[in-house]
């Protein structure tokens, strides 16, 4: 696991810097990575690390500093440039060419052909092949890159590395669209490219992942080094002191409010993404909802809020048999959906922070359909206010806020309708710790003013951490549910697993979470 | 694309034919066209009359060949029409100056140098396609009239036309040239450097960048070949009429448009390639000349056609969520 960093520096980064306009992104970053070695950048959201990354990918240029590259001072002058001289990035969001096939995305740009441009598809396929077969993948290079899943188009991106034979591979949050097993994959293609000698620089928020693969971590905050540790030698504490420059007294905030009357109930509610789903949420209650990506956790979200069709199933709102809404009706009863993806459905990103607030209560700011500006402008001021939102102005567009601030105009957009129940999926997902962490004490206060609260969470500790009751969905059912003392991390996994291997030997009865949903609804506190 | 490649592009869950049926379904619609209106004239199914579709199809497919390169970087070129109008008259009207072929040359080089001209327009003011080329499409055909005088230019020299009756048994020339350019595009598509650039450049932008693809580069290239095709359509079809009409060409450009669209290639680029381009051209010209042979009137030929293109894009939509799923 350890290497040996002062050996061999493959790249040394010397008081790198570069500035935006009216940002100083990067100041003065030092640091160096070693063969063989996994390498960890963390920092808080604009801590620098997505420009780090992209200046040693060529995608910028630096201000100041100096890259030095097996020995050699470099400046890359595009993303080719970086990617022929050995230093490869793998996006967040894939740069593949879904129409293409794998072994020409692979190879995107660097076809081989023969000297008039006609490919050389043989030798296409065959060098494609085994880059794939060296990284243990058994993707066909003649399949559509569209007809992959997420995991195996990342695989199809990291098997550049090996056909272009790359020193350096810089993975960007590798994780954020995986399922479990598929980020043990990955884990294990990343430590078989470390094997082969060649470096990683790891950047996530996931702490779990960074302890679990890395060698050493490095912290940046507000675009300056903090400094480098070794994995082994320390520990998540410290870490994030360094991230915050404080320390973190309470990480998560439960709500300290006693669940009052019923809410919302639904019983046996069926359709093509999930089947027989009973829930219930209560007045000043957090319900966790947790389970795997695919689990159906979002679809049960967009259903109670009347985005998907439902087959069958009774819903009871304040405990009177109610049809399941539509959209337009369900933010009339009061239900608020803070989707899982701000920029595709939260957040309309040509418009300003005012008129996305105001968007799903037009009616209530307009005066026989024309609308009421100062009645608009008091809602924004308030939840600006409310909510410490860091924007320019009421007319600045959403579109250049940063992530978080997105994410807390999408809470105004639907805390101004003053809803009874709101669903939060996966609230704090891509966001710093510093910010989660006020967002999980905001969570506690709409529960403490006697909101009725779902959130969505892939993030176990996050899970257990805010609500007062967590059900566990597995492959369309909710398999479990857990309050007080049962509400364990060893219990959630044990309730994943189990709907996962329905052959596997039970585990002693005793230890068993309680698998009907209603068994445990009354006690709850 | 499939069928130069093998299955290359085939979803694993369906049979090589049925996947290729879904992914070029225009030629279904052609077929069930072709068997509706064998039943509905006895002149249709003639070799003769083949032949004369294949000929009235090819203007418009010669424009809908470089219409799909463009379409699949994800652009559009509406100025095929009017860059066919200045052709046609540069090729009439020059051959008395300069002589015939120079004439026709510089037909040519009007349109790739207008091509280029749109093309480097956009990709260097990142303008959109559809403003700069709408904006090229009112332009040049101003130009043309110029140059026309407004009257229809005559050929001088008889002999000239006579290219036109050129033929290979039902086949004419105009025909000839269509296919072979067809196929010679499809070819670029599947198997060279430049073709792989043009879907991914629609595909993903990004992508393309990151890999060094040199984007602006192949996007002007692109619209140079659209300009020259037209060009081209704009020769032959000055040597089918022998005279240059400042009108030549009025609104094909949406003509060609539909049959690519048609075709099923991807208005926001990425997808597409000939063999969907021909489909959807022949079924165009199908529809236009059974009709004819059904004396449809001329104004009811237009309705008919409107509502089958919806049909066709809707039915399209359909089978595409289909496969989605």
């Amino acid at each position: 696991m350890t290497a040996r960093p002062q050996d061999a520096p493959v790249l040394e980064i010397r008081g790198i810097c570069k500035t935006f306009p009216g940002v100083r992104a990067l100041d003065e970053v030092s640091f160096n990575v070693g063969k063989g070695e996994v390498h960890a950048i963390v920092g808080e959201n604009g801590a620098g690390k997505s420009t780090l990354m992209k200046v040693l990918a060529g995608l910028h240029a630096p201000d100041g500093g100096k890259l030095v590259y097996n020995g050699q001072e470099q400046s890359f002058t595009s993303p080719l440039d970086a990617r022929l001289k050995g230093i490869l990035l793998v996006h967040q969001e894939l740069s593949l060419s879904p129409e293409l096939s794998v072994a020409e995305n692979i190879y995107l740009g660097a076809w081989p052909t023969n000297r008039v441009g006609v490919l050389r598809k043989k030798k296409l396929h065959e060098d494609a092949r085994a880059a794939l077969q060296a990284l243990g993948s058994d993707i066909n290079p003649m399949t559509r890159v569209g007809e992959l899943s997420i995991a195996r188009q990342q695989m199809v991106e990291i098997a550049r590395a090996q056909a272009f034979n790359a020193n350096v591979v810089i993975f960007d949050e590798p994780t954020a669209s995986l399922a479990d097993t598929e980020k043990a994959q990955l884990f294990k293609t990343i430590l078989e490219l470390k094997e082969r000698g060649r470096s990683i620089l790891y950047i996530s928020h996931k702490m779990d992942e960074i302890f679990a693969i890395t060698d050493r971590i490095t912290v940046l905050r507000d675009g300056k080094y903090q400094g480098t540790e070794t994995t082994a030698e320390t520990d998540i504490d410290k870490i994030t002191r360094m991230m915050i420059g404080r320390d973190l007294d309470a990480y998560f905030h439960r709500a300290k409010s006693a669940p009052g009357a019923e809410v919302l109930r639904v019983e046996k509610m069926c359709s093509s993404d999930f089947s027989d789903v009973s829930l219930s949420v209560h007045a000043g209650e957090v319900l966790g909802l947790y389970g795997l990506i695919g689990a159906g956790r979002s679809e049960v979200a967009e259903s109670l809020f009347g985005m998907r069709q439902i087959r069958s199933g009774t819903l009871y709102w304040h405990g009177e048999e109610t049809p399941f809404p539509k959209p337009r009706q369900a933010i009339e009863m009061g239900i608020s959906l803070v989707p899982e993806s701000r920029k595709e459905q939260g957040l309309v990103l040509g418009m300003n922070g005012r008129e996305n607030t105001t968007l799903p209560h037009l009616s209530a700011y307009a005066q026989a359909g024309v609308m009421v500006h100062s009645r608009e402008m008091q809602t924004y001021r308030e939840y600006v206010d409310l909510l410490d939102i860091r924007t320019s102005g009421p007319d600045q567009l959403v579109a250049t806020l940063s992530g978080g601030n997105q994410q807390k105009f999408v809470l105004a957009k639907w805390l101004c309708g003053h809803p009874k129940l709101i669903i939060l999926d996966e609230p704090t997902r891509g966001i710093d710790i510093g910010s989660k962490s006020a967002i999980h004490k905001f969570i506690a206060g709409l529960a403490e003013q006697g909101l009725a609260v779902i959130v969505i969470s892939s993030e176990m500790p996050e899970i257990l951490g805010v609500s007062h009751r967590v059900a566990v969905m597995s492959e369309g059912k909710i398999v479990a549910e857990f309050t007080g003392a049962d509400q364990t991390e060893e219990n959630l996994i044990a309730a994943v697993s189990e709907r996962r291997n329905v052959e596997a030997p039970e585990e002693g009865s005793a230890e068993r979470p309680p698998v009907d949903a209603r068994a445990v609804m009354g006690g709850q506190g | 694309m499939t069928a130069m490649l093998g299955a290359s592009r085939s979803s694993a869950h369906l049979p090589r034919v049925t996947n290729w049926l879904l992914r070029n379904h225009i030629w279904i619609f052609l077929a069930i066209a072709i068997a509706l209106f064998s039943f509905a004239s006895p002149f249709f199914l003639t070799l003769n009359n083949l032949g004369n579709v294949l000929t009235q199809a090819a203007f418009i497919g010669i424009l809908a060949i470089g219409m799909t390169m463009v379409m699949i970087n994800g652009e559009i070129d509406l100025s095929v029409g009017a860059t066919l109008a200045l052709a046609n008259a540069l090729a009439i009207g020059l051959q008395g100056v300069i002589g015939v072929w120079p004439a026709v040359f510089c037909g040519l080089l009007a349109g790739a140098g207008l091509g280029f001209l749109n093309g480097s327009i956009i990709v260097l003011s990142g303008m959109h396609s559809f403003v700069v080329t709408l904006g090229a499409l009112i332009g040049i055909r101003g130009l043309v009239f110029v140059y026309t005088g407004e009257n229809a230019l005559m050929v001088e020299d008889f002999s000239y036309t006579e290219y036109a009756d050129i033929s290979w048994g039902p086949l004419s020339l105009t025909a000839l040239i269509f296919l072979g350019l067809a196929l010679f595009f499809q070819w670029i598509l599947a198997w060279t450097r430049h073709g792989r650039e043009a879907y991914s450049v629609g595909d993903n932008i990004n992508a393309a960048f990151d890999a060094g693809i040199n984007i602006k580069r192949h996007k002007i290239i692109n619209f140079t070949i659209c300009g020259a095709l037209a060009a081209v359509a704009g020769i032959l079809l000055s040597m089918r009429l022998g005279t240059a009409e400042p009108n030549a060409g009025k609104i094909w450009e949406l003509w060609t448009i539909i049959a690519v669209v048609l075709g099923g290639t991807r208005l926001q680029g990425g997808f597409g390639n000939m063999w969907m381009t021909i489909g959807g051209v022949l079924t165009l010209a199908v529809l236009r000349n059974g009709l004819r042979l059904l004396n449809t009137p001329n104004y009811v030929e237009l309705m008919v056609m409107g509502a089958f293109l919806i049909l066709a894009l809707l039915l399209d939509r359909f089978i595409s969520l289909r496969m989605a799923k």
